[in-house]
């Protein structure tokens, strides 16, 4: 599947600010110090900045009022639907933080199950589709939730740090959501480097009675949509060496990092907490990255890739 | 309302299409393209039409497969694969994924007769239909920023301006190989569907679970040319006559 930059930023972003928001809403931070109240604002950008960032890849944007439309069927409207009614809550818990220098534990509470809600309709937008073979299991959402929670805790002690002070609960948390994460992503990339495919040119065709299919000619000398948007290939290497990257730089450097920040004096413990955000971005961008070059999609039989 | 319809539709119109007899002209592909660019919806686009870097949007295409049987030798005059040129257009699948997985509402599978279609006017363009459909039959038309999928000539086959052997598919009436046929697969003695019983007509990827409507029919068996021991050329068996004669004197000779 081609990896377009518009999903990929939406998707890393939105997460990463559902897992904020979700870790506020819980009460993990002190409404009434400022740099809570910038974490309730930067939260709520990450998310609409995901969401805009989302519509870049409409042919006509103008319509998209019309995804909200069909939550009884499409996991991308019922993800559109949970988006626009989250909202409601963080934004209320940002300003009773902002303004009031408080915390609305029950809106919070449902704030933060409504950010896990949301975050699993846009896992499962992509783990509903059977053409695509490696997205179509529940260890999609798995992962995208475990990311989005391990990516929330590390933004919390960051923020944590520049606020009351790291505590070892925040720290111990995060490293162990994100060993979670990770691991469960490897248990991912293994069932994606090691499954048949469910479709073939035999089935594609339904000519493999008769002997070994495979393309003579495509259709059309030169790409067309269906190439572009679903024949891009990663070289296998590549691949190996990309999950490798993205986990040394969003798993392992930020448990690290947290480890050491949940021991250290408050400016260290500031920058150790910042450089394990920037790595879990990092990490989180190549990964996603990964997710979407990686997948075949069953209608590259018909094209020989 | 993306939802597939409740109950069967009455009908289920769709095609049939003999890989037996297809000769891989295109034919069907450039009248769909003609057709369809002036009938539903926005036209189907071109980009860079006259560059060296052409590409467009087509609701129908060909491609075209080797087959080389079990043990088999590569293409050859004397080996056995064969080229079988695949026509590939929307299968208006039962189970139509593309259906119920758009956002709009734009994408519907009509109670009448199972033709799925895109209403233009709801489409964002965001594309996940696309993603869905297993057999590539849906396109986004990048002018329109709309998506495109065979209607199965919706404004033909209704149409009483037409005279009456041209309601059918515009690939369909096209064909000059009589490879396309169209027709109710829900009753079992339209043409179509007797055309599947009789030849074994089968789905495309099944395991993808959309129950297409559309079939196929395979190719017929082959005589392999490596079970000719001679020539047609120097067979002379069932000769009569002056020439069952002049077969025997020739041998004498």
């Amino acid at each position: 599947m081609h990896p377009a930059s518009s999903i990929i930023l939406f998707t890393t972003l939105s997460g990463l600010g559902y897992g904020l928001a979700a870790m506020l809403g819980l009460g993990l931070l002190d409404p009434a110090l400022v740099s809570t109240k910038i974490a309730h604002v930067l939260a709520i950008l990450l998310i609409a900045g995901g969401l805009l960032a989302s519509t870049l890849h409409l042919g006509n944007p103008q319509r998209a009022w019309r995804a909200l439309s069909q939550w009884r069927s499409s996991w991308l409207s019922r993800e559109g639907v949970m988006a626009v009614a989250t909202f409601m809550p963080l934004l209320a818990s940002a300003w009773a933080s902002v303004f009031h220098d408080m915390r609305l534990p029950i809106t919070g509470l449902i704030g933060a199950a409504m950010c896990g809600v949301t975050v699993y309709c846009t896992a499962m937008i992509y783990a509903s589709l059977r053409a695509i073979q490696a997205w179509n299991t529940p260890l999609t959402p798995a992962c995208y939730l475990l990311f989005s929670l391990a990516g929330g805790l590390v933004l919390a002690a960051s923020f944590a740090t520049l606020g009351e002070g790291l505590s070892k609960w925040i720290a111990l948390a995060g490293t162990v959501a994100l060993a979670a994460a990770w691991g469960v992503k490897w248990a991912w990339w293994k069932r994606l480097r090691t499954m048949s495919p469910i479709s073939t040119p035999a089935s594609a065709t339904g000519l493999g009675a008769i002997g070994t299919v495979r393309l003579f000619e495509r259709p059309h000398v030169n790409e067309n949509y269906l190439t572009r948007e679903m024949g891009y290939k990663v070289a296998r290497k590549h691949a190996a060496k990309l999950s490798l990257l993205a986990t040394a730089a969003g798993g392992v450097l930020p448990c690290l990092f947290l480890s050491i920040a949940a021991l250290s004096g408050t400016w260290m413990a500031a920058t150790l907490c910042t450089l394990a955000v920037a790595g879990f971005a990092l990490g989180m961008l190549v990964e996603r990255w990964l997710f979407f070059a990686e997948a075949r999609h069953a209608v590259m039989n018909y094209y020989g890739g | 309302m993306t939802l597939l319809p409740s109950a069967p539709p009455p009908k289920k119109l769709g095609l049939v299409i003999d890989l037996d007899v297809c000769v891989g002209c295109h034919a069907c592909v450039i009248s769909c393209k003609e057709w369809n660019t002036g009938g539903y919806g926005s036209a189907l686009s071109d980009q860079d039409p006259y560059g060296a870097d052409v590409t467009g949007t087509f609701l129908n295409r060909i491609h075209t497969f080797e087959i080389v049987p079990e043990g088999g030798e590569i293409v050859g005059e004397a080996g056995d694969a064969r080229i079988v040129h695949f026509p590939k257009s929307c299968l208006h699948c039962d189970d139509a994924p593309c259906v119920t997985v758009c956002p709009t509402g734009a994408s519907y599978k009509r109670e009448e007769d199972g033709i799925v279609l895109v209403d233009e006017d709801k489409c964002i363009g965001c594309g996940l239909c696309a993603w869905s459909c297993a057999y590539g039959a849906r396109e986004m038309d990048l002018a329109a920023g709309v998506m495109k999928k065979c209607t199965l000539c919706v404004d033909r086959i209704y149409n009483e301006t037409l005279a009456e052997v041209d309601r059918v598919p515009s690939c369909v009436r096209t064909c000059p190989a009589n490879a396309r046929h169209y027709g109710d697969l829900s009753d079992p003695g339209s043409n179509v569907s007797i055309l599947v019983a009789e030849r074994g007509g089968f789905d495309l990827m099944p395991e993808q679970g959309t129950r297409p409507v559309n079939k196929y029919l395979p190719p017929r068996p082959r005589d392999r040319l490596a079970d000719k021991a001679m020539p047609l050329a120097e067979n002379s068996d069932g000769a009569k006559g002056f020439f069952a004669w002049l077969d025997g004197v020739l041998d004498r000779i």
